[in-house]
């Protein structure tokens, strides 16, 4: 009896082993392309800082896993169940060792006013106006950088769903060791500053969040063009100078795929780049290579001529990155005047 | 929980439900490989041809961005696509032409390496009219990509 126990034991074992999600596992396939193997930081946090992950509690990194941070690179982690992102969380905590801080869901009374005063007097500098965040996210260590941090968008409705006051109350009084964060009380404040402080930074939830989806632009900029394919071509390319890019290369769109000689000549692309621009795109978004270079697409079909990009906007919706979606707003003018310029 | 309170997180939930809904962590397909930088990008180009794909081109976006100044590590972008694939699609819609062939970016960070592509899923979301199968597929092919690129030999 015993030994057919143990058997059914042994058979169940694996399904047990299976019931429970491997944290380190999921850690490395949904974060450690951004957060780095160990949490040591890369595009993203370096979230392994002790004066982080030991200040913030379990609820806290499982909702901002849950919800990410809308316009702020971190992703939404829609596709993870409660218990994956419980593993993680787990996961997480094998590396100080450390359980996560437990705060009350109680909210914090101030007068938001005079925490609006001390915000604009102390925060704004790092926070931005508003809460907005420190400019440049998504840096990464493949590009010079002078911190490995970027001061968080406080008005992030992701943040706010986050944070409990009271964790924003012990990150002003505490600071945040290791990052330009230090703890408020140098400053001199007291602890209904610091309350009218936590104030006004809840008070972010009533405000508009400034960011935009451009989800709904279509995928592509096309134009017919009353040209031949040759004149088209050509037209693209002085368009392209013309707005100060440097054209690298045209090719037919087929080639390096079939053997040389029988390429397409009814399917051309245009790259082109300007090099101050991308330098500037790489800054705000290392990812951003994924749709350099800039490139205009030529086709002849049925005697038919078309002038076709991507349209950078709708691009940009995939990246979750204001800034990116800014600039992105800024080449969908770029092409659509080009398309147009060499299509007159 | 005071009322204004309780109105104000409703309406910051409410604004994150609105905003959030379009970023999702699948959309993009990114990979960090504990190797080096021309390790990676020697296994990137022998998995994509094991995956059944031919390269087109490799953009070297940094030496574009030295000659002009600019600090970067490696950069690079791979074009890959199926010739005869290309040329069906393209005839039958021109318009995915702007997103053929299919490309992966790969650059360095510090002793690791970065695979991006996006999500080829999400072409079926922009061009409903062409057949499914094509762009799962691509999925599939660009995961298995990513697996091999990151296997150590």
């Amino acid at each position: 009896m015993k030994t057919l126990i143990s058997i059914a034991l042994l058979m169940l074992s694996p399904i047990m082993v299976n019931a429970s999600p491997n944290g380190q596992q999921l850690f490395e396939n949904n974060c450690s392309v951004c957060h780095g193997t160990k949490g040591g930081g890369g595009v993203g946090i370096p979230l392994a800082l002790p004066s982080f992950i030991n200040s913030v509690s379990d609820n806290y990194l499982r909702k901002t896993i849950r919800y990410g941070r809308p316009g702020r690179v971190m992703p939404s982690f829609n596709n993870l169940s409660d218990d994956e992102i419980l593993s993680i969380v787990n996961y997480m905590r094998t590396w100080t060792g450390k359980k996560g801080k437990t705060f009350s869901k109680h909210n914090i009374t101030g007068n938001p006013q005079a925490g609006g005063k001390l915000f604009n007097k102390l925060c704004i500098s790092c926070h931005g106006v508003g809460g907005i965040g420190g400019a440049g996210t998504g840096v990464t260590f493949s590009r010079p950088r002078n911190s490995p941090i970027i001061a968080p968008s406080l008005n992030n409705p992701g943040f706010l769903s986050s944070a409990e006051d009271e964790f924003i109350k012990e990150t002003l009084v505490n600071g945040r060791a290791g990052t330009p964060m230090i703890s408020y009380k140098q400053f001199g404040l007291s602890d209904q500053d610091i309350n009218n402080l936590v104030s006004y930074i809840r008070g972010f939830e009533a405000g508009p969040y400034p960011f935009k989806s451009y989800d709904t632009e279509s995928a592509v900029i096309k134009v017919d063009s009353p040209y031949s394919i040759e004149e088209t071509i050509n037209n693209v390319k002085d368009a392209i100078i013309g707005k100060n890019f440097k054209l690298i290369r045209v090719q037919e769109l087929n080639q390096g795929l079939v053997e040389a000689g029988k390429e397409n000549k009814k399917s051309y692309i245009i790259y082109f780049c300007n090099f101050n621009f991308l330098n500037k795109a790489l800054a705000i978004d290392p990812r951003v290579g994924m749709f350099l270079p800039c490139r205009v697409t030529v086709i002849e079909q049925n005697g038919k001529v078309s002038i076709i990009s991507t349209n950078p906007l709708k691009l940009a919706s995939l990246f979750n990155n204001h800034e990116l979606s800014e600039a992105c707003k800024e080449m969908h003018t770029i092409y659509s005047e080009l398309l147009e310029e060499a299509s007159l | 929980m005071k009322f204004p309170t309780a109105i104000s997180r409703l309406a910051g939930l409410f604004i994150l439900l609105c905003v959030s809904f379009n970023s999702y962590a699948d959309d993009l397909i990114m990979m960090r490989v504990k190797q080096s930088f021309p390790e990676t990008m020697t296994s990137l180009q022998i998995a994509i041809k094991k995956a059944g794909y031919t390269i087109s081109r490799v953009q070297r976006v940094d030496i574009g961005l030295t000659k002009s100044g600019f600090k970067t590590d490696k950069y690079r972008v791979v074009f890959f696509g199926k010739a005869e694939e290309v040329e069906t699609l393209l005839n039958q819609y021109p318009d995915l032409a702007a997103f053929l062939p299919l490309k992966i970016s790969i650059f360095a960070e510090n002793n690791d390496t970065i695979l991006v592509s996006n999500n080829p899923i999400i072409l079926q979301r922009y061009f409903k009219q062409i057949p499914e199968h094509y762009f799962t597929r691509w999925e599939k092919d660009v995961q298995k990509i990513f697996s091999l690129a990151s296997i150590e030999d």
